[in-house]
Order: structure tokens, then C-alpha cells, then sequence
């Protein structure tokens, strides 16, 4: 992308301009897409390259819990297995960071205090983001008090469809805002924008507006993370690298449930971006069964035999 | 060092029972032929088999018992009973599937990824395709009695080993004829495992033959007086040679030749795509692709952003081990054709284009070129002109579609192009002004047995694939 650093100031500066600088970027060709998405799946991880690989995964995930029935004891254990996720191992890294709402953020703080593992909250009226700017402010504002180290928000899709880029921009700015030192997770919902355009546009968007990480979904909505979706996004948090010296994180979420999965989004990582994000830091995995997928697959390459789903936890 | 280092993901040969030697395939049975050569794996210099060299008159035996078989068994035999022998062999060879493609990677140098994702698939595809028209050819288009025209000889080339040999042989035999085929000298073995599974498929005896041999063995079967029909896919050079060969005799041709496509990418493609269609139209199969998007033409207010593109893109191909799952580029097929590649790059270097190449380290032994793409060619240089067929990618610009036209004809080929735009109007405008036979939209290197395939000008004459393709094989 050839976009110099004072341009992207005034892009923003009407809806009409964001208008024409979203639309203005090159278009994506969905075939193409997803025929390069589908080829690097064909990836071989094998042997010291897929021992890396679990590794990897293992402490990229945001080990997560939205439920209307989460109880502060679900928590608990949930962030337990987050920073020991192989009671058995210690060698096991932990994960990145256990993502609940934000009632139980304070649960979760207080068992991670001290630790590597982040908090990460849902906020801004999650999933559907169907309520006032004031509301969505206040639910941030909570759980940035309540000691989040992460708020993954979720844009305003209705805006986003009928065009009111602009009015998307400016609530992940205020939000951005209230965020304080925590990282704002900016999810899309890759399947409600249904088209590579959009995706790309609203990554766009989201990165000009502040936003610390890209995330595809909320897991609520189908299709959620799929590779071809999580390639674009790559291509813009790489392009946006570029233009603006800004590096920004990339986060797949919903529908990865086993290691070759994990795999395979690595191997886009690795493919398109490189090692500047294949740390914690900048590629999440948003999940929760894929972890003891990760575990199984782990122990199999150290023990060189399966254990079965009743040598890892069930949360 | 990378983060993330792929480790060895071999595929196994064990697969595949690669004999010591093999015979000609004539008449049902492996027959010694009059002399003898090797055919090497062009990633090692391993020697893989000792191949039979076939004389002129193992070609006369050849073409006898497919003349036999014509006559007596698959001449008279109903369309509707042909197809149950191409399907046979079509399941026969998805059910082979990867022990083809494990013998294309060893003895063409391809990596394992493309024979065993596009080349076999491909193979199946065609016999799966015209197996279905061989009880329908009334219904073709070419009138109400098309007739076989007898023994077709086929002369195919090394670079699709043996998808060359399904896009002549599948038609072929759909239609009613007999065939002897020869398979390049330096990719004899997946030919001669066709053999195998023609016996197995219990085959007619004499519809296929198969004669291995090198510039000779293919003289003797264009040249011989009992072959109704010639089909070749090669070089211009001898394409020319057997087109003055056949000249009055009455022998119908068809000529699939080289190539030197333009791959046209305006300022407003889809970029990341475009640059996956620019490394998959000059880097797929090593280059060695007759409709290879060798000339990239792309719009000036866009170059330097999809130049930067494709270098950071091809810093990630991994060059190496054909039958390593993960390899993108394999093997220079011979060392022949090595040289040919390195002067013609000499030459453009020489002429003041500007070679560039990602960093990656070439095997020690085996043949090996890396990737390679010129900036600052005009039309006037080589590299813009012939055909180097080898993973290098002229580059050129332009300013305004009707520029990009002109000079993506200003060439005496016409096999193939490419069109990258969001703009469909803009897609048909300059298909319809584009003189080459297949001109790809947002894509490349993309083949069916459903569509047609050949060229304008140099690139020969006749079409295969697709209903088109029937029509080299029916007299009408």
C-alpha cells in the first residue's frame, strides 16, 4: 500500500472521505482468496516444526468463557488451566490470556495477578453491540476498573452495512478512549460483513481508528474465524505496518477446535506476515476446545502415544 | 533462523515398484526395443530405470498392432463399450493416484504438491470427461456420422509427463481410434505405468502403444505411412519440423507449441491475488509451461507496489525437494534445458534488464534454477521474445489499456494471457482484442478437461479439451 502518514489524517475527516479511502483500497477476489488459503492449508507440519507449532498455539490462546451460566467457580478454574494448562507438565506454557465478560473480570484478575496470563474482557454490549455509545462506554469503563488488561469490543455492523463508516470509526475512537492502558480488541464479525471487501475495509477502519488488535468474531455469529477471512486481515495489518509504522495484532476467534486447525492458521501467519507476529503478543487465538486438542497433540509428541480426553481437564 | 521452520515432510517412494528396466508397450506386452537409454531424476541425477529406445521398426511393429486393433476390436466396438474401458482407467488411476504422482515428481523433478494436487487429478479428469462422449459423438456438433480417423501418433512433451499423455489419448480413444504414443525421453516412466494400467484396465491389446525413444523414435512415427493422424506438443522448432513432415500427405495435425504469454495487471486489480497469479503463471511447474504468464505487463501507477509485493512474496517460496510436501519450486527437468534457461538470462542481463532473486539455497546436486524476475525490459530484448520456459518472469509496463494490447500481441505466439482487474467490462473489452486462444480473468494456469485449449500464430494449430477437442480425432 502506498499511503503516507498525513493522508491517513484526513481520510477521517468526513464520512465521504473515509468513504472513498476504504473504497479505494484494492479489491480482494474472493476465489483467489480462498484458493491461497486452501493451498497453504496443504502446508506438512511435521515432527520439530509441529512440536514448535502446539508450543506456539498453546500460549497464543485467549482461553474463553461467554456464557449466560459462567459462575465466578467456572472462572476460577478456567484461569487455573489457563496459567497450568497441563496440571501434569509444568514444562506446558501457559496460555495468553483467559477472556470472560466482564462481571467476572475481577474472579479472573485476582487468580492471574502476578502471572503472565492477561485478562481480556468482551464489553460494548457484546455480541450484538445493540445499545447506546453511553452504555457500551459505561460496560468498558467497568471492566477496564475491575482490572482488564484487554477489552475486545465489537463494532456497530448495522452502521458499517448502510455505509456509516464514519460513525463506526468514532465509537472505536471513544472507546479507544476509555480503554485506558489496556489493548483494545476490535472484533468485525467477519460473518455478518459476509464479503473479503468489507473485511478488508472494516480492518482498515478498525486500524485507523486505534484499534490494538483485529479480531474476526464473537463465536456467537456463524461462519466465525475462517482462514481465508483471517488471511485478509493479515494482509491488511501487514499492509497498515507499511504505511504507517503501526503494528497492530491479528485475532481468529470461534470454530478452531484442534490442532491441525491451529496449525494451519500459523502457517498463514508464518506465510504472510512472518515471526513479527508469531508471538503472543500479536496472534491470538480466540478459543476454548482447541486448547486440550493442543494438550493431547503435545503429550502425544513427548509420550509418543495418545492419552485419551480424560488425561486433560474439562472446564 | 525463522521462528517457524518447516521440518522434512518427504513423501515416501516406497510407493511406487520402479523396475529396473522397461520395454516398449506394444500389442498389449512389454517387448524389448532395438537400443536402450536411462532416464535420470532430474532433482539427484539418480539413474531411475534403463528405458528402451524404439527403432523405425519397432515404430512399424507399433503402428501395425494398432492398425490390428483398429480394424478388429476398437474401430467396430459401440461408443457406449469404449466408455467402459476410459472409465475403468480413469478409477484405476485415481485409485493409483499417489503412486503416478510420487513417479512424475522422481522422474520430471515437479514438486509432489502439483502432481499430486493438479497433474494426476487432471489425468483422471480427462478420462472421466471424454469417457463421457465417446456414446455421444453424433451429438458433438460434427455431423451425423463422425468416424475415427485410425492410428493417431502422439508425440507429448516432458513437462506434464503424463497429463499430456490423458489430454492425447482420452480424446483419442473416446472417438474410436488407436493410438502410439511417445512419451518425451527424459519422462518415460509415468508413460510406461500407463502401460501397466492399460493391462490392467484388460485393454484391447494394440489401442494403446507406447514407443519410448528420443527426436528419432518421434520421425519414425510422424513419418510412417499408416498413421492417419499426428498430434504433438512441443517446441516451435519442431512443431515446423513435422508440419513440413506431414505437409501432402493427407495425414490430418494438430500442433500444441510454445508460448509467451502476457500477464496483464491494471491499476485496479485485487494486488494480493494479482500477485499469487503472477508467481502461480511463471513459477507453477518450474516454468516449464507452454501458456506460463512469462511476460508481466502491469500498469504503471501500480508497478512499483506489485513489484514489492511479488519480491516479498517470492522470498517465501521454498525451492528443493520434489517430493517434499511442502517444496513450491522443484527441479530444472534436464540439463538441457538448464543451460538453455541460463543463456537466455545471460543474454537479458547482458541486453541491461535487471535480474532479481530471493535469497534460497540450491541442492548441490540435481539440476536447479532459482526464481528469477527482470526489470527494465523493453519488447526489444530476448527475454521479452523467446520462450525460455524456466522460472523467469519478464517484467514491462504500461499506461493505457489499448499500450497493454499492443503489446501483448507484439509477439509471434498467442497460447495464452492473463487480465487483472475489478472491472468486468474492462475484462471482456481486452479478452476480445487479446489474439492468444485462452485468456484467464482474475486467475491463471486454471485447467478443465471441459475447455478448450491451443493457440493463435506460433503456439500451433487445433484445439484440445472440451467438446473443441473431440474434433482433431473425427473425420466429418
Amino acid at each position: 500500500m502506498t499511503v503516507t502518514a498525513p493522508a491517513l489524517a484526513e481520510v477521517t475527516s468526513s464520512n465521504a472521505a473515509l468513504r472513498a479511502f476504504l473504497h479505494g483500497l484494492p479489491g480482494v477476489d474472493k476465489v483467489g482468496a480462498d484458493a491461497r488459503a486452501a493451498a497453504l492449508g496443504t502446508r506438512s507440519i511435521k515432527t520439530t516444526a509441529k512440536a514448535m507449532a502446539i508450543e506456539l498455539a498453546i500460549s497464543m490462546v485467549d482461553l474463553t468463557t461467554l456464557e449466560g451460566a459462567d459462575t465466578p467457580g467456572k472462572v476460577r478454574g478456567l484461569a487455573t488451566k489457563a496459567l497450568r494448562p497441563d496440571p501434569m507438565d509444568p514444562s506446558c506454557p501457559p496460555t495468553a490470556a483467559v477472556c470472560v465478560y466482564p462481571s467476572m473480570v475481577s474472579v479472573a484478575k485476582e487468580m492471574t495477578k502476578g502471572t503472565s496470563v492477561k485478562v481480556a474482557s468482551v464489553a460494548t454490549a457484546f455480541p450484538s453491540g445493540q445499545a447506546s455509545l453511553k452504555v457500551k462506554l459505561d460496560d468498558v469503563r467497568d471492566a477496564v476498573e475491575a482490572g482488564a488488561d484487554e477489552i475486545d469490543m465489537v463494532i456497530n455492523r448495522g452502521a458499517f452495512l448502510s455505509g456509516r463508516y464514519l460513525e463506526v470509526y468514532d465509537e472505536i475512537v471513544a472507546i479507544k478512549g476509555v480503554c485506558g492502558d489496556a489493548r483494545l480488541k476490535v472484533i468485525m464479525e467477519t460473518g455478518e460483513l459476509v464479503t473479503y471487501d468489507n473485511v478488508r475495509r472494516a480492518s482498515w477502519l478498525s486500524m485507523l481508528a486505534g484499534g490494538d488488535f483485529i479480531k474476526t468474531s464473537t463465536g456467537k455469529v456463524q461462519p466465525a474465524a475462517t482462514p481465508p477471512v483471517t488471511l485478509i486481515m493479515l494482509e491488511a495489518v501487514r499492509d497498515f505496518l507499511i504505511a504507517t509504522g503501526r503494528q497492530v495484532g491479528v485475532k481468529p476467534a470461534g470454530g478452531i477446535r484442534t490442532s491441525k486447525d491451529a496449525i494451519k492458521y500459523l502457517v498463514l501467519v508464518n506465510e504472510t506476515v512472518g515471526d513479527g507476529w508469531l508471538d503472543p503478543h500479536w496472534f491470538r487465538f480466540g478459543a476454548s476446545s482447541v486448547l486440550n486438542d493442543l494438550l493431547m497433540q503435545r503429550n502425544k509428541i513427548k509420550t509418543g502415544h495418545y492419552s485419551g480426553p480424560d488425561y486433560v481437564t474439562l472446564d | 533462523m525463522a521462528i517457524f521452520e518447516y521440518a522434512p515432510a518427504p513423501e515416501s517412494r516406497s510407493i511406487v515398484n520402479i523396475k529396473p528396466s522397461y520395454g516398449l508397450f506394444i500389442d498389449g506386452d512389454f517387448v524389448d526395443g532395438a537400443g536402450s537409454f536411462k532416464s535420470i531424476s532430474p532433482a539427484s541425477e539418480e539413474v531411475l530405470a534403463e528405458i528402451s529406445e524404439a527403432s523405425e521398426a519397432d515404430v512399424d511393429r507399433a503402428v501395425a498392432a494398432a492398425r490390428r486393433a483398429y480394424e478388429q476390436v476398437w474401430g467396430p466396438m459401440p461408443g457406449a463399450e469404449r466408455a467402459k474401458y476410459l472409465f475403468r482407467i480413469a478409477r484405476i488411476i485415481q485409485e493409483r493416484a499417489r503412486e503416478l504422482a510420487v513417479l512424475e515428481s522422481l522422474d520430471n523433478g515437479k514438486p509432489i504438491r502439483e502432481s499430486r494436487d493438479v497433474d494426476v487429478p487432471l489425468v483422471a479428469a480427462h478420462f472421466f470427461y471424454y469417457a463421457g462422449w465417446a456414446d455421444k459423438l453424433e451429438h458433438a456438433g460434427f455431423g451425423p456420422h463422425p468416424r475415427p480417423h485410425g492410428v493417431a501418433g502422439q508425440i507429448i512433451p516432458w513437462n506434464f509427463p503424463l497429463l499430456m499423455l490423458a489430454w492425447k489419448i482420452a480424446p483419442a480413444l473416446a472417438c474410436g481410434n488407436t493410438v502410439v504414443l511417445k512419451p518425451a525421453e527424459t519422462t518415460p516412466l509415468t508413460a510406461l505405468l500407463f502401460a501397466e494400467i492399460c493391462q490392467q484396465a484388460e485393454l484391447p491389446p494394440g489401442v494403446v502403444n507406447i514407443v519410448t525413444g528420443a527426436g528419432a523414435t518421434g520421425a519414425a512415427i510422424v513419418n510412417h505411412p499408416d498413421v492417419d493422424k499426428v498430434a504433438f506438443t512441443g517446441s516451435t522448432e519442431v512443431g515446423r519440423i513435422i508440419a513440413r513432415a506431414v505437409a501432402g500427405t493427407g495425414k490430418k495435425v494438430t500442433l500444441e507449441l510454445g508460448g509467451k504469454a502476457a500477464n496483464i495487471v491494471f491499476e485496479d486489480a485485487p494486488v494480493d491475488q494479482a500477485v499469487e497469479g503472477i508467481v502461480n503463471g511463471i513459477f507453477f511447474n518450474q516454468g516449464h509451461v507452454c501458456c506460463a504468464g512469462s511476460r508481466l505487463l502491469v500498469q504503471e501507477s501500480v508497478a512499483d507496489e506489485v513489484l514489492e509485493s511479488l519480491k516479498r512474496r517470492m522470498a517465501t517460496l521454498r525451492v528443493g525437494d520434489p517430493l517434499d510436501k511442502n517444496t513450491d519450486i522443484g527441479a530444472i527437468n534436464s540439463a538441457e534445458q538448464l543451460a538453455r534457461i541460463k543463456e537466455l538470462t545471460a543474454a537479458g542481463a547482458q541486453e541491461g534488464a535487471e535480474a532479481w532473486s530471493p535469497p534460497c539455497e540450491l541442492p548441490a546436486r540435481g539440476f536447479w534454477f532459482a526464481p528469477t524476475i527482470f526489470t527494465g525490459v523493453s519488447q526489444a530484448h530476448r527475454i521479452a521474445r523467446e520462450e525460455i520456459f524456466g522460472p523467469v518472469l519478464s517484467i514491462l509496463t504500461f499506461r493505457t489499456p489499448a499500450e497493454a494490447v499492443e503489446k501483448a500481441n507484439n509477439t509471434p505466439y498467442g497460447l495464452s494471457a492473463g487480465i487483472w482487474t475489478e472491472k468486468g467490462s474492462r475484462i471482456l473489452a481486452v479478452a476480445d482484442q487479446l489474439r492468444a486462444g485462452v485468456v484467464w480473468a482474475n486467475t491463471f494456469n486454471k485447467f478443465d478437461p471441459a475447455s478448450p485449449f491451443g493457440g493463435y500464430k506460433e503456439s500451433g494449430y487445433g484445439r484440445e479439451g472440451g467438446r473443441h477437442g473431440l474434433e482433431a480425432y473425427l473425420a466429418h
